[in-house]
């Protein structure tokens, strides 16, 4: 890994970096890289069940509700005021295209 | 009118607000008194609602009317990523600095509903990222038995306002540890509920897999009535397990308890390990048989979770972009508007983070990191559940340090980062684990045993808690 990649993650996770910053991430993922690489060691057996286990494990498999209309309390007002840029109560943002 | 709240417990305090001691009003002024004599130093609270008063005037109603339970009136505190309608809520962080949320968390609602008051919310490592509290972006916490050291973390003010007698008890959220490491260096209980036992809905995501919103209380029987009082089914958090699904709890305290010391070897404090050993002969000593046990898969929970959770931190915090609320940068394009917000939003932990989630979700490197851990980690969860087939319950240090100097450790993520190694375990599986006080060292600084149970087996735990409790000096 080095400061390229750093950079690309950085643009993948769309966070500017401040670039006295970069040197200092870069050797803190190389650190932690380097505890969490001891997982390659582990041999797993490929048979048996994968997948995450606090979900499987106590009976859940799919959580559905039918697909229609319910009330939620929350406050619109409190949203829409919140949006950093509106026009006529609509989210605005800058133009995509 | 004087209180004695260092002994307080919501049960003698419930009676004491039924017969007429004293008031609601009452026992909340004497919370805020201490509050105004020590929140400056410890920074355990972010900020203390303005409408406390109300709440305390409404819970007294319910004693007048009858309708009081044993959760009305209890003061409690909440940690700053817990939704709480109409308030801010910042989850410690610059980028929701003046979000205010749009509606209660379920387990707010439940707080609500029963009366309880909810005198503010605490301080926190940015998105509950970190092990001692000094992440957050409103200035760290201290530990109210030497304020030299950190209170743990990321629930680190909770776990003061309950330690420093600013609230009776508290909530905070674990992904890994991060109630039970806050309990261990502040010299309380702390409960990491069975995942799905609470709601998650409100609550601002880390680790989606992971995360469980859990108690702090002086006692066990303390954090045994919060967990009652939300343990409830929730549709609106799909992850919340329904009530005929959740294993009868086991009503007879059994005798066995595995150790395994395999996973001690190493990294451990030798006070902190001594004093476990203590524990251990003191529980041998009242009968329980004490089992050597194996976990070889366990040994890589930590690394496992270091793949997992950023994996999911860097899908969860996707959300926070400067668009729809929260701090925003204005720029000429969009692009602009994403990265400068979030650049300048996330405070340093965060941003290393998400990174490394990106990192180990990237085309090239997934199979080796994110798709390994996923394995590894079901590995952990059934060699824990195949172990409950030889003990009852599963005991290891809570955290394998003393609280910590103040700075010590920030500029080494991977030794902050071990703080959690015995934490990992339990978030993991979704085993329930419950940490607490274990007694003193020379300084002063308290020690604390965890015990780990089958899922849903909480009542395991508060058993043994009660009964260690007894036994531990």
């Amino acid at each position: 890994m080095d400061i390229k990649d750093v950079e690309n993650l950085a643009e993948l996770a769309r966070i500017e970096l401040p670039e006295t910053e970069k040197e200092q991430i870069l050797k803190d993922m190389k650190g932690i890289l380097d505890y969490v690489k001891q997982i390659e060691s582990v041999k797993v057996p490929t048979d048996g069940i994968v997948g995450i286990p606090t979900l499987g494990s106590v009976g859940i498999h799919n959580a559905w509700r039918e697909d229609g209309l319910e009330a939620r309390e929350f406050s619109r007002d409190l949203i829409v005021s919140q949006f950093p840029d509106s026009q006529d109560g609509f989210l605005k943002v800058k133009k995509i295209l | 009118m004087m209180i004695d709240l260092k002994n307080l417990t919501i049960e003698k305090a419930h009676a004491s607000l039924k017969n007429g001691e004293y008031t609601c009003l009452e026992l909340v002024e004497e919370y805020l008194k201490v509050i105004g004599e020590k929140n400056k130093e410890l920074n355990a609270y972010l900020e203390v609602y303005d409408d406390v008063i109300r709440q305390a005037e409404e819970a007294e109603k319910k004693f007048k009317n009858g309708s009081a339970t044993k959760m009305t009136g209890i003061p409690i505190a909440i940690k700053d990523n817990i939704l709480v309608g109409g308030k801010i809520v910042s989850a410690g962080s610059k980028i929701l600095e003046n979000y205010r949320a749009s509606y209660d968390a379920t387990v707010v609602k439940i707080l609500k509903k029963e009366g309880a008051i909810l005198l503010g919310r605490t301080n926190m490592d940015e998105f509950a990222m970190g092990s001692s509290t000094q992440t957050s972006y409103y200035g760290v916490s201290r530990n109210p038995y030497d304020p030299s050291r950190v209170p743990g973390g990321s629930s680190g003010g909770s776990a003061i306002a309950v330690a420093a007698d600013m609230a009776l008890t508290a909530l905070g959220t674990e992904t890994c540890g991060s109630v039970r490491q806050p309990s261990a260096f502040c010299g309380l209980v702390g409960l990491k509920p069975t995942y799905g036992a609470l709601s998650r809905h409100g609550i601002i995501a880390m680790g989606n897999s992971l995360d469980q919103v859990s108690p702090f209380g002086k006692t066990v029987r303390d954090v045994e009535i919060v967990f009652n009082t939300l343990s409830l089914h929730d549709p609106e958090d799909s992850t919340s397990v329904p009530e005929d699904l959740r294993n009868p709890s086991r009503s007879n305290l059994k005798q066995k308890i595995g150790v395994p010391w395999h996973l001690f070897e190493e990294g451990v404090e030798k006070t902190v390990l001594e004093n476990f050993k203590q524990s251990i002969e003191k529980l041998a000593s009242v009968g329980f048989e004490i089992v050597d046990i194996k976990l070889p898969y366990s040994k890589y929970s930590l690394a496992t979770y270091y793949i997992i959770m950023p994996a999911e931190v860097s899908t969860n915090l996707s959300r926070f972009d400067g668009i729809r609320y929260g701090y925003s940068h204005k720029g000429e394009t969009l692009e602009e508007v994403y990265k400068k917000s979030r650049g300048e939003g996330f405070g340093r932990e965060a941003r290393r983070r998400i990174l490394l989630g990106t990192y180990v979700l990237s085309y090239g490197y997934y199979d080796a990191y994110y798709n390994k851990a996923v394995k590894v980690r079901r590995k952990i969860a059934d060699e824990i559940v195949k172990a409950y087939e030889r003990v009852d319950l599963i005991a290891t240090p809570t955290a394998p340090t003393l609280p910590f100097k103040l700075g010590e450790k920030l500029d080494d993520p991977v030794a902050m980062y071990l703080s959690d190694i015995f934490s990992a375990p339990a978030n993991l599986s979704g085993v329930p684990s419950l940490a607490l006080p274990s007694g003193k060292t020379s300084e002063g600084l308290p020690h604390s045993i965890q015990f780990m149970a089958p899922h849903f087996a909480e009542d395991s735990l508060f058993q043994i808690g009660k009964q260690f409790e007894k036994i531990k000096n």
